[in-house]
């Protein structure tokens, strides 16, 4: 577990980098949802390489992610192989034609459509993990609730989050302390023993956790409000950073991007391109 | 005379929740630029002060409030707990909750975040009073990334940056180590003067606050003011151990001489107290030479560690440590902070492997032991009670190692009920464990481990916030259960008092092996090795430096007075 | 006493913490059931009593933050889950009224209730809201996603069932009135 804020910011000094939290959360959501609700595959490729190339630009090395790289190639792997189980016929179903690649046996034949409906779903997948990690690793954790405030949300929510990035670290240490306390006396939180049993050991575990964090949340409020937090209506931020020319350039790159996508949806005549027409 | 700037008048409080107020008629004033000390045994109200100040009463705890309190000679009740904020700023005792922001800088500018101050205002200010504060290298650093006092220095900053003219500080001592507690009190000092503040400090160690000159000391007891006078008067009047509090070292020291405090003169400081021919006499007289023991080691030792070595992110953290722990030993384990004693207590109970070496239990080896089985020889209680606690009731909790190992249900009952009549909790068993004070909740993990029956039991700062009374309570109680039951106990502590009082020997850890592993009054004679383990030298050794005995003698003869005294009650 | 604009300190400081302890469970600490890929969260028993004590505000944000950060570490946001978890999480917060904790109001009739409520919601949540998401977001095979949808069920309402009950239970407990308690000898 790492000491760091998720999974460890630094500072990389690049183009992705220099822009402010506001612009890449917005780049980050309003992606991932166009990407989300588009089956448009041309669109979802573009997509894909982009975000690969900003990954490029953005200077995370590789060995940074690889775990979770890893990870999420199982996760896609095991996704589109239980929507073939369940779906075989899915894509032929969607696109309204078939062509056979290999006739199997029941339903469970191979078909282009289907293919190519996976294949779409996988770039639904993977797209947003290039997003994702360069939205954590170039993001200034401080910079971010700033950027939650500025996007319109209230600021009393906004440092809500700020205190969950303060406290996950904490939480995580108290949590490692709290079982290997309980470990000695016997209790574990073990892959043996009826699942009931191991959701009740885990809950004794967990019960000091929780409560010391239930007190803590009444120590720290007092502490805010000695320090005046929630006394007008808004608050500054030491953290905020100015938006740039690069930022608006920024935003109006991804407005173009949903602008696109969306566009493509009217082409298509609905969400998907259906090559097979 | 000019206006208090702080003005107690007929003030009595009691809290919703509770069926008795817990301050009672308290009249007291507070002048501009004053240094007052408040302090009571816990329980005695001298927090609710503190709260009836800042406003946290009523807005944190509501209740019911009598009498007049003026601020700057505005009736608190007039204002928001945002508006006192401004007039008094707090520095509470946790610094880890303080510190809310997710950076130094950050959590310096925090009060005038809320504020609504302009960005180059708050980045002007913030690193203005990180720089005041010493603390302009970590002002980017996480709060995770450093130490304890530096957490206070922060918090310090945060309250300063309002520039009101009180401060108050809430046991500012209870969470450092005795070098970052001098410093912290130094601070306190250099502000107030530089600032021209006016500073209140809760505290209930008395002799540390001291070490810088306060004005004058407020003594609370039961929701009452039992003194309010200068620091001299108080000391001379011998009020402190009435009230469960612990007296200055040299002072009792003095007394043991058969000095009449009441004869010397400033006696709030050990640097200053007047020594007569007739005082140094007197002292010279009590001290003892001291014969150190060997102490015998050809028992097997419980506990062995041959050459242990563990790295951490390729730093070496323990490099090649010898350690034993006789029978029935008593040990302190001291260094300072990060220094590697939860590592190494970690590596003996199972929860970390080392990277080389091996530990012997019993003239076994245990390498391959795994926690729960070390477990059932060397028990490991946690600093805070609270986090070890997961069942209802006194009796259940204590039962539910034993429950987890399958004991029979008999078997259970019987070693549950005598573990709890040795701790003293026998009367408590059906008890919710929530209605304990926080000192019998301590006793409760210290029995659900014990009922384990371990050789060796390893206590992980064993009297942390706690007043005289309760600790004196705790340690009388750990050194009769190890004269009772024979168990070794190695105690991870900053706490000088345990080390000279109730420790066999003292092991310092310094550099990934061990400094220091003698008797106590040898460290505490030493100041190079005093300063390994961030220590500071007691006012015992002051005190025998100035009157030139030997420090080691009159150290000895110190401890060997008080247990006799303890042993009297 | 200073007026209210919007919700209290204590709410945010809730969510702040509540956040932190959610994502921590939810990304660390899984309860593997023996089913490939299917674990039980022990996150959602920790949100049943956040959201009965703090509300239907804290409740839902804890769960919608928690739940996207545990995704954004994975690289991957799953917008759909991540909207019907917020939800789950007002929905427990709707609990706050009735169950009135805080001030010591749990009984053994409330705590049976609060279960079968638990499980209609869990029911609704993540048989229903959850999986038609992704049907018509992701357009993923309906029999697919209903039967992820089916497992979380039974996973989530174990968790909030044995997680949760025995967390509302100690939490009552500490707020229930000290009472009359002796010294037995």
């Amino acid at each position: 577990m790492n000491n760091n804020v998720l999974i460890g910011y630094k500072q990389r000094d690049n183009f992705v980098d220099r822009l402010t939290g506001t612009t890449k959360l917005i780049g980050l959501i309003a992606l991932s949802v166009i990407g989300m609700t588009s089956f448009d595959t041309r669109f979802l490729l573009v997509l894909t390489v982009c975000s690969l190339a900003l990954f490029r630009v953005s200077g995370i090395k590789f060995h940074e992610v690889s775990f979770i790289l890893g990870f999420i190639t199982v996760f896609s792997v095991l996704n589109l192989i239980a929507v073939y189980i369940f779906g075989p016929k899915y894509g032929v179903h969607l696109y309204g034609s078939e062509h056979v690649i290999w006739q199997g046996i029941g339903p469970y034949n191979l078909t282009w459509e289907q293919l190519f409906y996976e294949f779409n779903l996988f770039l639904k997948y993977i797209f947003t993990v290039p997003l994702a990690l360069i939205f954590l690793m170039t993001t200034n954790p401080s910079e971010f609730s700033s950027s939650l405030n500025r996007i319109g949300i209230s600021y009393r929510i906004s440092y809500a989050v700020s205190l969950a990035l303060r406290y996950i670290p904490d939480v995580q240490n108290d949590y490692r302390q709290i079982s290997r306390a309980q470990q000695a006396r016997g209790n574990e939180i073990s892959k043996k023993g009826k699942l009931t049993h191991r959701v009740k050991v885990a809950g004794q575990i967990l019960l000091p956790l929780i409560f010391t964090s239930l007190d803590r949340i009444e120590t720290i409020s007092q502490a805010m409000e000695l320090r005046r937090f929630g006394k007008l209506k808004k608050r500054t931020w030491y953290a905020a950073r100015p938006m740039k020319r690069n930022d608006f350039l920024a935003l109006i790159v991804i407005a173009l991007v949903v602008l696109v996508g969306i566009y493509l949806f009217k082409v298509n005549g609905g969400r998907f391109y259906n090559p097979f027409k | 005379m000019n206006n208090p700037i702080i003005s107690f008048q007929d003030v009595s409080f009691q809290y919703q929740s509770q069926s008795e107020p817990t301050l009672n008629h308290l009249n007291f004033d507070i002048y501009a630029g004053e240094k007052v000390l408040i302090a009571g045994p816990s329980g005695s109200g001298k927090t609710t002060i503190s709260r009836l100040m800042n406003g946290l009463i009523p807005s944190a705890y509501p209740g019911k409030l009598s009498g007049k309190i003026l601020i700057n000679g505005q009736s608190v009740t007039d204002q928001t707990i945002f508006d006192l904020s401004l007039k008094v700023g707090t520095v509470l005792q946790d610094p880890d909750t303080q510190f809310v922001g997710l950076t130094v800088a950050e959590d310096i500018a925090f009060a005038l975040e809320n504020d609504g101050e302009k960005q180059s205002v708050l980045k002007q200010k913030a690193s203005e009073w990180a720089k005041q504060l010493g603390i302009s290298e970590i002002i980017n650093n996480h709060p995770q990334e450093i130490s304890g006092g530096q957490k206070q220095r922060v918090a310090m900053a945060g309250v300063l940056v309002d520039e009101g003219k009180i401060l108050l500080f809430d046991e500012p001592l209870a969470s450092l180590d005795p070098v970052a507690g001098r410093e912290s009190i130094e601070l306190i000092d250099e502000m107030q003067k530089k600032g021209d503040t006016t500073t209140v400090i809760i505290e209930h160690r008395i002799e540390d606050v001291l070490y810088k000159s306060v004005d004058r000391i407020i003594l609370v007891d039961e929701g009452e003011i039992v003194a309010n006078d200068t620091p001299d008067t108080i000391l001379k009047s011998g009020i402190l151990a009435k009230l469960g509090l612990r007296e200055p070292l040299y002072l009792s020291a003095l007394k043991y001489a058969g000095v009449d405090l009441k004869q010397v003169a400033h006696v709030d400081n050990v640097n200053d107290v007047a020594l007569t021919e007739n005082t140094v006499a007197a002292v010279k007289k009590w001290v003892q030479p001291h014969h150190s023991q060997t102490l015998a080691t050809d028992q097997e030792p419980v506990l062995k560690a041959k050459d242990i070595s563990f790295s951490y992110d390729s730093k070496q953290v323990l490099n090649k440590l010898n350690l034993s722990i006789q029978p029935g030993e008593m040990v302190s384990l001291v260094g300072r902070n990060g220094v590697g004693k939860t590592t190494l207590s970690n590596i003996i109970t199972g929860f970390l492997h080392q990277s080389s070496g091996s530990l012997t239990l019993n003239g076994k080896v245990m390498d391959d032991d795994s926690i729960k089985e070390r477990a059932d020889h060397i028990g490991y209680v946690l600093q805070d009670p609270n986090m070890m606690i997961s069942k209802n009731t006194v009796s259940e909790e204590v039962a539910l190692g034993l429950t987890l190992r399958q004991v029979t249900p008999d078997e259970i009952e019987t070693r549950v009920a005598e573990t709890l009549k040795v701790c003293g909790l026998f009367e408590y068993r059906h008890w919710p464990i929530s209605a304990l004070s926080f000192g019998q909740k301590k006793r409760v993990t210290i029995a659900a481990i014990l009922v384990l029956n371990p050789e060796l039991l390893i206590l992980d700062e064993p009297t942390a916030g706690q007043d005289w009374r309760h600790y004196t309570e705790m340690l009388t109680f750990i050194r009769d259960l190890n004269q009772k039951t024979g168990i070794s106990v190695i105690f991870i502590t900053h706490d000088m008092h345990l080390m000279m009082e109730y420790s066999d020997r003292v092991v310092v850890l310094n550099d990934g092996v061990i400094a220091y592993d003698d008797q106590p009054m040898k460290l505490f004679a030493n100041l190079d090795l005093l300063k390994q383990a961030s220590l500071v030298e007691t006012s015992l050794f002051t005190l025998a430096q100035r009157v030139k005995v030997d420090p080691e003698d009159l150290i000895a003869s110190f401890i060997d007075q008080e247990r006799v005294g303890q042993r009297d009650e | 006493m200073h007026k209210k604009q919007g919700i209290s300190v204590r709410t945010v400081v809730a969510i702040g913490i509540g956040t932190a302890i959610f994502f921590v469970l939810m990304r660390y600490i899984p309860i593997p059931t023996g089913v490939p890929d299917t674990n039980i969260n022990l996150a959602y028993g920790f949100l049943a009593l956040m959201g009965s004590i703090f509300g239907p505000v804290a409740g839902g944000l804890i769960a919608f933050l928690g739940h996207m950060f545990n995704d954004l570490t994975w690289g991957e946001p799953w917008w759909t889950w991540i909207v019907a978890d917020g939800i789950y999480g007002i929905l427990f917060g709707l609990t706050k009224k009735y169950l009135n904790i805080e001030n010591g109001g749990l009984t053994k009739h409330k705590l049976v209730i609060f279960n079968v409520y638990q499980i209609i919601i869990s029911v609704l949540v993540w048989g229903i809201i959850a999986p038609t998401g992704d049907v018509l977001v992701y357009s993923e095979p309906a029999s697919k996603v209903y039967l992820q949808g089916i497992t979380s069920v039974i996973c989530n309402a174990l968790s909030v069932g044995i997680l949760g009950t025995i967390l509302l239970v100690a939490y009552a407990r500490t707020r229930s009135k000290k009472g009359s308690l002796k010294k037995e000898s």
